[in-house]
């Protein structure tokens, strides 16, 4: 009789257990404690906090394990859970130059104040399975010359900073006074978006996509001609001003990495020409994402700056509606969910299409053996 | 229908928290005093994937109460696995009480169908929507969208229904038919086949449409001219089925197809399961079941 896919709560029900006996997977082998993947697979959490819009290593940690190790899936776990908490406000700008530097490196000069720092990369390891980490074995402690810690911003200026002093580059526009950032989770994003919101949602997108899109600018598709002026990766002190004190507190600090891309010049018969900014900055150490974004960034000033936005990358709408992967990947995914009812619609037309085409056939051939007939006789 | 319970603790009624739930029926009110106009509105992430009907599911929490009775239903059917899913999420967070009978119901919430039994007044209808902007396989920037909708600017869409019969002999549109609504705002129905379209027409329940994914919200209020795009000569014409359905034998209603066996074997049935339900039980009986019963004859 009638035995359909319409599966009801008992399957739901099986099927989230049989989903948790996987992820447990071999019950001979420990299970996976959330605090190992907090401490041993750091920057698998640090892209789940960017992508799940929320700073809590522990929240992070426990969603990669409850995902399987799903990237994308253990994002979309925090996102539901950042949805449930309240919004109290928005901090005082970080103070970059202030970073306690764990790492800071500029491709643009050979050495400036405050040294290079090549802090844990992993830039200059072979790229060698290490079969010595099958086996329980001590990691040796690191060598410091230094422990890091808070710098004076004066120790450790940025790049953009010293080229700023010059006015080799286009100064950033101040922020007018009271004025808040948005934030598109809490407003619906409208384009063409401002950049405070472009930044915040190229900060919550997904990396591969914005790693595809900075490449494309690289590859011809928008180029930008790019240099790293710095990067730099470390803790930043949080602080927030609350209305009823009337002063500022801070509230902690977070790990930060940033990116200043410098870019091709600007100018106009009125200004000088000066190179131009593209930023990237996200939650941890996620390099690869911070680079992806300044490109991107700059990418998207493209007619801000005069030119005219004809590759994917300069495209606001294309870039803005697609780089949250959370979102992408319910859309895609809901592909497997029932259409029978569209389906069968889809199903109907196209056999009376056919019925159609084959009458319509059957017609044309009569006709034409009429004409065959005549021209015979 | 099953009562209300005492909802999960540790979450706000109906999942959001009550400033979230205020700025969506904003949206909505906004949404029913300009009929087919979208709404943008800032949709959350909802802790069911985007794609799944967050849209749909916000907009419920945002209008359910205490005293709702709430029906889900996705392509027509009450027991299809999201429709389930979506169900016990308002069962856990609000505590309401559910049916699956259309007529016991305030609030439906659908996906792809509306309802066989005419909806009345008091009830209301949300529509889980993918793409709400009926125009975007035409033109994708939200850009040019807006500025089209706000000149009533819709030769675009018409040339495109044109083409098709140029091409086809046939508007080839079987579902998400566009629809106008009070002669002003070109509007998606969301996947709904075109079957249903007719349904919209100066119904006396209200019609909410949520798009999660792209945050947008839009309505039908009660008793609004909802007219299927069509040309004088190629009049809109509704879906019909050569057979009646297998199980409760009737003619006027959507029916899925399902396949039997491999040797090209089908059946049609009903793909609103409690108007199946009901006619059964009201005593009619389709090819498959049997003749009527004699007991339920007269």
């Amino acid at each position: 009789m009638y035995v359909s896919v319409k599966g009801g709560e008992k399957a739901i029900r099986a099927a989230h257990r049989l989903l948790a006996h996987r992820r447990r997977g071999d019950r001979a082998v420990p299970e996976v404690a959330a605090d190992q993947i907090r401490e041993q697979l750091t920057l698998a959490v640090d892209r789940v906090m960017n992508e799940g819009s929320l700073y809590d290593r522990d929240l992070a940690a426990l969603a990669i394990k409850q995902a399987r190790g799903d990237l994308i899936e253990a994002a979309f776990l925090v996102r539901a859970y950042r949805t449930t908490l309240p919004r109290f406000g928005c901090s005082t700008p970080l103070d970059t130059a202030a970073m306690s530097v764990d790492r800071r490196i500029s491709a643009t000069y050979k050495d400036l104040p405050g040294g290079q720092i090549l802090g844990p990369t992993f830039d200059y390891t072979h790229r060698l399975i290490d079969f010595a980490l099958m086996a329980d074995s001590e990691t040796p402690l690191p060598e410091r010359e230094r422990e890091p810690g808070p710098a004076a911003a004066s120790a450790m200026p940025r790049v953009t900073d010293l080229l700023g002093d010059e006015g080799l580059i286009e100064a950033e526009p101040a922020a007018a006074d009271g004025a808040e950032p948005g934030d598109l989770t809490r407003a619906p994003l409208r384009v063409p978006a401002a950049r405070d919101l472009r930044l915040q949602q190229l900060a919550r997108g997904d990396e591969g996509f914005l790693l595809a899109l900075g490449y494309s600018t690289q590859r011809g598709y928008g180029s930008t001609h790019p240099f790293a002026g710095e990067i730099r990766i470390g803790e930043v002190e949080v602080e927030f001003e609350v209305p009823e004190l009337g002063f500022v507190v801070p509230l902690g600090s977070v790990a930060l990495s940033e990116c200043q891309m410098i870019n091709q010049f600007a100018g106009s018969a009125e200004i000088e020409p000066t190179f131009t900014r593209g930023y990237g900055l996200a939650f941890g150490q996620v390099e690869r994402k911070v680079m992806a974004m300044a490109l991107v960034d700059r990418a998207l000033r493209t007619e801000e700056l005069g030119g005219e936005a004809t590759h994917p990358a300069q495209d606001q709408e294309f870039v803005l509606s697609h780089a949250d992967n959370v979102q992408a990947t319910g859309f895609v995914e809901h592909l497997k969910l029932p259409h029978y009812v569209d389906f069968q619609a889809e199903l109907a037309l196209v056999r009376q299409l056919r019925r159609e085409h084959t009458a319509a056939r059957a017609a044309r051939d009569a006709q034409s053996d009429d004409v065959y007939e005549e021209a015979a006789q | 229908m099953t009562a209300p319970i005492k909802p999960a603790e540790g979450y706000a009624f109906a999942y959001l928290d009550e400033q979230t739930k205020r700025m969506i029926r904003r949206a909505i009110l906004k949404a029913v005093a300009i009929p087919g106009h979208q709404v943008p509105f800032a949709a959350r992430d909802m802790p069911m994937p985007y794609g799944w009907g967050t849209g749909g599911i916000q907009v419920t929490a945002a209008i359910l109460g205490p005293a709702d009775v709430l029906k889900v239903i996705d392509q027509g059917a009450d027991d299809t696995t999201n429709a389930v899913s979506i169900r016990a999420f308002f069962q856990k967070t609000a505590g309401v009480a559910v049916t699956t009978r259309t007529s016991e119901a305030t609030v439906v919430q659908t996906r792809h169908r509306i309802p066989e039994k005419p909806l009345v007044a008091g009830q209301t209808l949300v529509y889980q929507v993918p793409i709400p902007e009926p125009l975007r396989f035409l033109e994708p920037r939200e850009t040019e969208t807006r500025v089209m909708h706000a000149l009533a600017d819709y030769g675009l869409m018409h040339v495109k229904l044109y083409e098709d019969i140029a091409t086809h002999g046939h508007i080839a549109k079987t579902y998400a038919y566009p629809v106008k609504v009070e002669g002003r705002y070109v509007m998606d129905p969301s996947p709904i086949p075109k079957f249903d379209n007719p349904k919209m027409h100066m119904s006396p329940a209200l019609q909410l449409f949520g798009a999660g994914r792209e945050k947008r919200i839009y309505a039908l209020p009660p008793f609004t001219r909802v007219a299927s795009l069509d040309f004088e000569d190629h009049p809109f014409e509704r879906t019909r089925f050569e057979a009646p359905c297998a199980l409760c034998g009737a003619t006027d209603a959507y029916l899925d197809e399902v396949v039997i066996d491999d040797r090209g074997g089908r059946m049609f049935v009903c793909s609103d399961t409690d108007h199946c339900e009901t006619r059964r039980q009201e005593g009619h009986r389709g090819a498959l079941l049997g003749d009527i019963p004699e007991e339920a004859r007269s």
